[in-house]
């Protein structure tokens, strides 16, 4: 279920991505989109009552039992390099739609469309 | 010789953030610094390829599937090759075409990092890291798009931007459905676990890397970018997304996941074989009607890169033979083509086709290498499109496929009719009288277009059967090895 409404926000975001004509609204519909993702890779790692992966030296002996109630940290670790990336690439859309914004003065992409499909 | 393979990564890498540090009057030192490092490349990738040094590191000394692993077989290696001769053509080239620009050593610190990511892509072992690199290449390939900042540019850019990010974002969920079904990241670990049992998650996480991989190899549903992006950019930079941005991160990509990593599917050979098709069809359509010199190149390069998905895609050892040598050959004519549109540029600062003509008395150089490119394009011989072309038909009709057969022999002819064009208004006819004082570009330029020209002639060499066993033949050989990639997981 929980899955199923990451799918839902994805697809959210992916809506306004395709329809919206304002430059932001689409910066927003991917900020959604990333997010959507990001949660769903930590969900895949998450486990109900679970602890944080961390190895203390109270628990290092009993590998196993650690295995078995800790959170995957694998997951974690992506969400992060993801999550650097988006913020990488959302900057670079604000920057290209205040230059946009410079020229044009206005964010509307139906006012701005000079190149045919 | 393992330790070497991080270093295709790291030496661009470092060059870009090197570069990045150089002022902005020091010009010269980002120049012979950018070429350096292309250099470098090239010399490595070219030990690499012919003492076939092929092997995996793991980076850390981590032994997968914990670790980071980068493999370097005989497909990443044809790769890493072409990048390189391309990237040392396009910074060769951009010495004197960038000088219109201001603060070159920014230029050079994205294109190397683009370089970097492209690099990262074809060596990497996991998907993570496959699309952390991806993403690398992606970005500093947005920004090199709007490199100029003029109203075209920023336009094709957000446009660029749009669908690239929204296939990253694609292959992004597939890492993820990969991983919760599988457990794993590693590529060969989840070709070993997932043999003969793809559930319908595993399909799903398929579907969705195609798509990706699709939208960055420009594809046709998925294609719209690529006519805004590709003409938008300086002109080095064209070269190189259509030369060899788009097969390294979409088609090598592709196909590494389609034939390698999952087990190869009835299903998903004829995606891309229908997938082909329609991209060399519409392109070439696309392509016949335009009169902006490099929109008509970039309708081209769908086309082409069409060629290379419908010759692998026929499964066959001829067809993935000719698939993988139209995709070099195309890395050459194509760039070529595009440097010579931007030698136009450069000197007449126009890209409309009928505002040239007779160009070919005071630009001859430009002119005779585009006229070489313009045939080896159109597949004359003896030029090296002519025999990569001819494998593909030949492999469709011997894989029965006679319908893809007849459609590649009508692109083909409509390929040449489209470049009769381009040099009829381009070169031939009478001279223009505004061109009258027009020269021909400095010699740097010059360099690059005739070193371009002759590989588009030498090339042809790659059909003889010595030549083909040291370049093409791994790399046909790793592709048809399927799940046996696998192997690669213990260092084999």
């Amino acid at each position: 279920m929980p899955y199923a409404l990451c799918l839902v926000l994805f697809v959210i975001g992916l809506y306004a991505v395709a329809t919206k004509r304002n430059l932001i609204k689409i910066v927003i519909g991917f900020i959604i989109m990333e997010n959507a993702v990001n949660l769903l890779l930590i969900m895949l790692g998450y486990r109900l009552g679970g602890r944080a992966p961390i190895l203390w030296q109270s628990t290092a002996g009993d590998a196993a039992e650690f295995a078995r109630v800790a959170v995957d940290p694998l997951p974690q670790a992506l969400v992060l390099t993801s999550i650097v990336i988006s913020l990488g690439v959302t900057a670079l859309m604000v920057a290209i739609c205040l230059r946009v914004y410079e020229r044009y003065g206005t964010f509307d992409i139906s006012e701005i469309r000079r190149l045919r499909g | 010789m393992n330790w070497l393979i991080p270093y295709f990564v790291i030496v661009p890498l470092a060059g870009a953030f090197v570069v990045a540090l150089i002022p902005r009057r020091r010009g010269w030192l980002a120049d012979i610094l950018a070429n350096v490092c292309s250099v470098a490349l090239l010399v490595a990738a070219l030990v690499v390829c012919v003492r076939r040094l092929h092997g995996v590191c793991f980076v850390g000394g981590w032994a997968p599937p914990v670790g980071i692993s980068m493999v370097l077989d005989g497909l990443a290696a044809l790769m890493l090759l072409t990048i390189a001769v391309i990237t040392l053509v396009s910074s060769i080239y951009a010495v004197q075409y960038m000088e219109q620009f201001t603060w070159k050593a920014k230029f050079y610190s994205l294109f190397l990092l683009m370089v970097a990511g492209m690099n990262g892509v074809v060596l990497a072992g996991d998907f993570f890291n496959l699309f952390v690199f991806l993403e690398i290449a992606s970005i500093s390939s947005y920004a090199l798009v709007g490199y100029g900042c003029r109203h075209e540019e920023l336009e094709a850019t957000f446009k660029y931007l749009t669908l690239g990010n929204l296939g990253a974002l694609f292959v992004l969920l597939g890492v993820a459905f990969i991983y919760g079904v599988s457990g794993t990241l590693n590529m060969a670990d989840f070709s070993v676990r997932s043999a003969g049992t793809l559930n319908t998650a595993g399909l799903v996480a398929l579907a969705l890397l195609m798509i990706g991989f699709g939208l960055k190899a420009a594809l046709v549903p998925m294609h719209a970018w690529l006519p805004d992006a590709h003409p938008a950019a300086p002109t080095p930079i064209s070269a190189m997304l259509s030369g060899v941005f788009i097969k390294a991160t979409g088609v090598y990509a592709l196909l590494r996941v389609t034939n390698n990593v999952f087990p190869p599917m009835h299903v998903t050979q004829e995606v891309l074989l229908a997938l082909g098709g329609a991209s060399m069809v519409i392109g070439v359509f696309m392509a016949i009607g335009q009169w902006d010199l490099k929109r008509l190149l970039a309708y081209h390069s769908i086309s082409q890169i069409g060629y290379v998905i419908l010759g692998v895609a026929l499964g066959t050892p001829l067809g993935i033979l000719g698939g993988l040598f139209h995709l070099v050959n195309h890395a050459a004519f194509k760039s070529l083509l595009f440097l010579g549109a931007g030698a136009i540029e450069y000197r007449t600062g126009t890209r409309q086709l009928r505002e040239m003509g007779g160009l070919r008395e005071r630009m001859p150089v430009t002119a005779a290498t585009t006229l070489i490119a313009s045939l080896a394009i159109s597949g004359v011989p003896p030029f090296n499109g002519f025999f990569s072309k001819l494998l593909i038909i030949w492999a469709a009709v011997e894989a029965g496929r006679h319908g893809y057969a007849v459609v590649a022999v009508i692109v083909s002819v409509m390929t040449i009719a489209s470049f009769m064009k381009v040099q009829k208004y381009a070169f031939f006819g009478p001279l223009n009288p505004r061109w009258r004082d027009v020269r021909e570009v400095p010699g740097l330029m010059r360099l690059a277009l005739v070193f371009l020209a002759l590989l588009c002639l030498l090339m042809s060499a790659l059909v003889l059967p010595s030549v083909r066993a040291v370049i093409l033949v791994p790399a046909v050989d790793a592709l048809r090895a399927g799940t046996a990639y696998a192997g690669y997981l213990h260092g084999e």
